[in-house]
């Protein structure tokens, strides 16, 4: 292996020379781009309103700024962003709990059993999951208000545990990157169906239940337009919605809005890191999970 | 993993794919426990997809009052004067979005691959794909400060390109372009990775042997690594468009804080939600949202069709 690449580096160093050049170029402008947008929002928020538009835009300011827009964020109609917070907690865990539950024997039983209809509800799957969601915003939102649940917490979880895609990953990962053989002899071995899922598939698919898990905590958390529609009352608002009551109140944007409950810039930018702060961690800790999930699969065969 | 000629997918006749059931293994003869295992998904299925579909298609073709209304309601939303100008804008942001995210994600996803030192791929990565944890309102915000020449960090850059205001910036005409870099800054990591991972799927055997045949890294790129990337390549496609199409957040924001400079009306999502929460017409929404859906529909199937997406093996 090494004298391979040994050789191969030999090979390309003329050749390769220039457009090694281009694609590191190419890798550089793009760090910049990914990168500058989020260490401005870091530093923005440790300076005053003042400084953030005087001051050299990537200079550090001081504790006691931060700590004052912190002050200002929190107190902000009093305490409402600590209750969008946990709203988002409890619309994002909540909609997962049931996702995962309902997806990952979906897409087992797609994969690897026979049932009737199982070629419709694939088809199924894959064109809901390709609907846009917003579509079925709307109606969704009629269908929840005939049945009265318009406001509750419910009308936002249980669109949000349907998730077609988690199902489409789990399928994926079942059809694709488990060994077939592996469950035939489980069967031979005298394990029933059900502990062919429960003792073999189940363990096996670790990875894809961490990636489902994962994308459906970040849509959820993220999620913007279903809250928005369902949840008429300041009090139910997710944080991600509530950042719409913020800037509203942001005078930097919304002239109309200079009064006593108004939001400075640095307090906005505070709000939008502290929108993101739990799907920051998720994200922080689940990489290398991630991309093993995603890569799983390959290396078997 | 092989990729299946078009034939293998889905599409293809049922008998066949049950011989090579029976040859993978799979269940022999019905049980029941697939029924319990896909119940609750269904039951999901029927409530927040097929039943609101449906119901859609009901409302598009009714009256406010119940009445079969023919295509009164498409009609009238078509006719609106706000309808083409939404079309125009969500087409723009789409062009311009998909191409950018095609070519950049498929390079910088090869770039990052080819890369041999294993801390700097595992960083790029993580830098790519850290702007995914700032989604929907968060991101807008966050852009909102980029794109405001007051208080940008990059705005050297912008007065360079000769905007002096958050209004000069946000401009109608440069609307689309700064929803595709939003877009792009919050999603295109998502995909990298997951591009990095379907690399990573091909075998090093293929790669190795294309390497003793005398292939250099482009030609590697372009011969074997995107046409097997292909399938994932589709299936970024579809995803985006349909995502694309729901162009909401971004504008309703951004209308929220220039003044209406940016109108509440800009995408066909937006005019939609006017429909619906303004003028209390839930059978415009309908005929929007059915639309959008269609248009969504026919344009996933071409990439569906000739990206694979459903082979089993």
């Amino acid at each position: 292996m090494t004298t391979l690449s040994q050789q191969r580096t030999q090979r390309v160093n003329l050749g390769g020379w220039s457009g090694r050049a281009i694609a590191g170029v190419v890798v550089l402008v793009f760090v910049l781009f990914f990168v500058i947008p989020i260490v401005w929002l870091l530093l923005a928020v440790t300076k005053s309103s003042k400084e953030l538009i005087l001051d050299n835009a990537f200079a550090v300011g001081s504790w006691a700024d931060f700590s004052a827009n912190w002050n200002q964020l929190f107190s902000f109609q009093d305490g409402a962003v600590t209750t969008w917070i946990g709203n988002s907690a409890l619309y994002a865990v909540g909609a997962l709990i049931i996702t995962l539950i309902v997806s990952i024997p979906a897409g087992y039983a797609l994969a690897l059993t026979e049932f009737r209809l199982r070629k419709a509800l694939l088809v199924l799957t894959l064109v809901v999951m390709l609907i846009p969601s917003t579509a079925l915003v709307l109606p969704i939102f009629l269908e929840l208000n005939t049945v009265g649940l318009i406001g509750s917490p419910l009308s936002v979880i249980l669109p949000m545990s349907f998730f077609p895609f988690g199902v489409y990953l789990t399928y994926i990962y079942f059809s694709t990157s488990v060994p077939r053989d592996l469950l035939a002899a489980a069967r031979i071995d005298g394990c029933s169906e059900f502990q062919v899922f429960t003792r073999i598939a189940l363990p096996l698919a670790a990875p894809i239940v961490a990636l489902v898990a994962f994308f459906s905590f970040v849509q959820n958390w993220n999620n913007f337009f279903l809250p928005f529609v369902m949840l008429p009352s300041s009090d139910g608002y997710p944080i991600q919605v509530g950042l719409t009551s913020l800037l509203a109140s942001t005078p930097a944007f919304n002239p109309s809005s200079a009064g006593s409950d108004s939001v400075q810039l640095p307090t906005l930018a505070l709000a939008t890191i502290v929108s993101i702060l739990p799907v920051l961690i998720v994200f922080l800790f689940s990489q290398r999970f991630l991309v093993t999930g995603m890569t799983a699969g390959g290396t078997k065969e | 993993m092989t990729l299946a000629h078009p034939s293998d997918q889905l599409t293809a006749g049922a008998p066949k794919r049950r011989r090579s059931a029976a040859r993978e293994g799979r269940a022999p003869g019905r049980t029941p426990i697939g029924y319990l295992f896909v119940s609750l998904y269904a039951l999901l299925t029927l409530a927040f997809g097929i039943a609101p579909a449906v119901y859609t298609v009901v409302l598009a073709f009714t009256t406010g009052d119940g009445g079969f209304a023919g295509f009164d309601n498409f009609v009238k939303v078509i006719t609106d004067f706000r309808f083409w100008p939404a079309v125009l804008h969500v087409v723009a942001y789409l062009v311009i979005w998909l191409i950018g995210l095609l070519i950049f994600v498929v390079a910088l996803a090869l770039i990052v691959h080819a890369l041999r030192a294993r801390w700097a791929s595992t960083t790029l990565r993580f830098v790519y794909y850290l702007p995914g944890a700032l989604a929907g309102a968060s991101s807008v915000l966050l852009w909102l400060f980029v794109l405001d020449p007051t208080a940008s960090p990059v705005s050297g850059l912008l007065r360079a390109m000769g905007f002096n205001s958050f209004v000069q910036v946000i401009q109608p005409g440069n609307l689309p372009v700064i929803f595709a870099v939003i877009a792009f800054w919050t999603g295109a990591g998502g995909w990298i990775v997951i591009m990095y991972g379907a690399l990573n799927n091909i075998s090093t055997e293929i790669i190795e042997a294309a390497r003793i045949d005398g292939a250099n890294a482009v030609q590697i790129a372009l011969r074997i690594q995107l046409p097997l990337l292909r399938k994932w390549i589709a299936y970024m496609g579809v995803m985006s468009l349909a995502a694309g199409t729901q162009l909401f957040v971004e504008p309703q924001l951004l209308s929220q804080a220039s003044n209406a400079i940016v109108p509440n009306d800009y995408s066909l999502n937006q005019l939609a939600y006017q429909y619906a929460f303004q003028q209390n017409d839930f059978n415009g929404a309908a005929a929007i949202s059915l639309l959008l859906l269609i248009v969504a529909l026919l344009l996933s199937w071409v990439f569906v069709t000739r990206g694979g997406l459903f082979e089993r093996e």
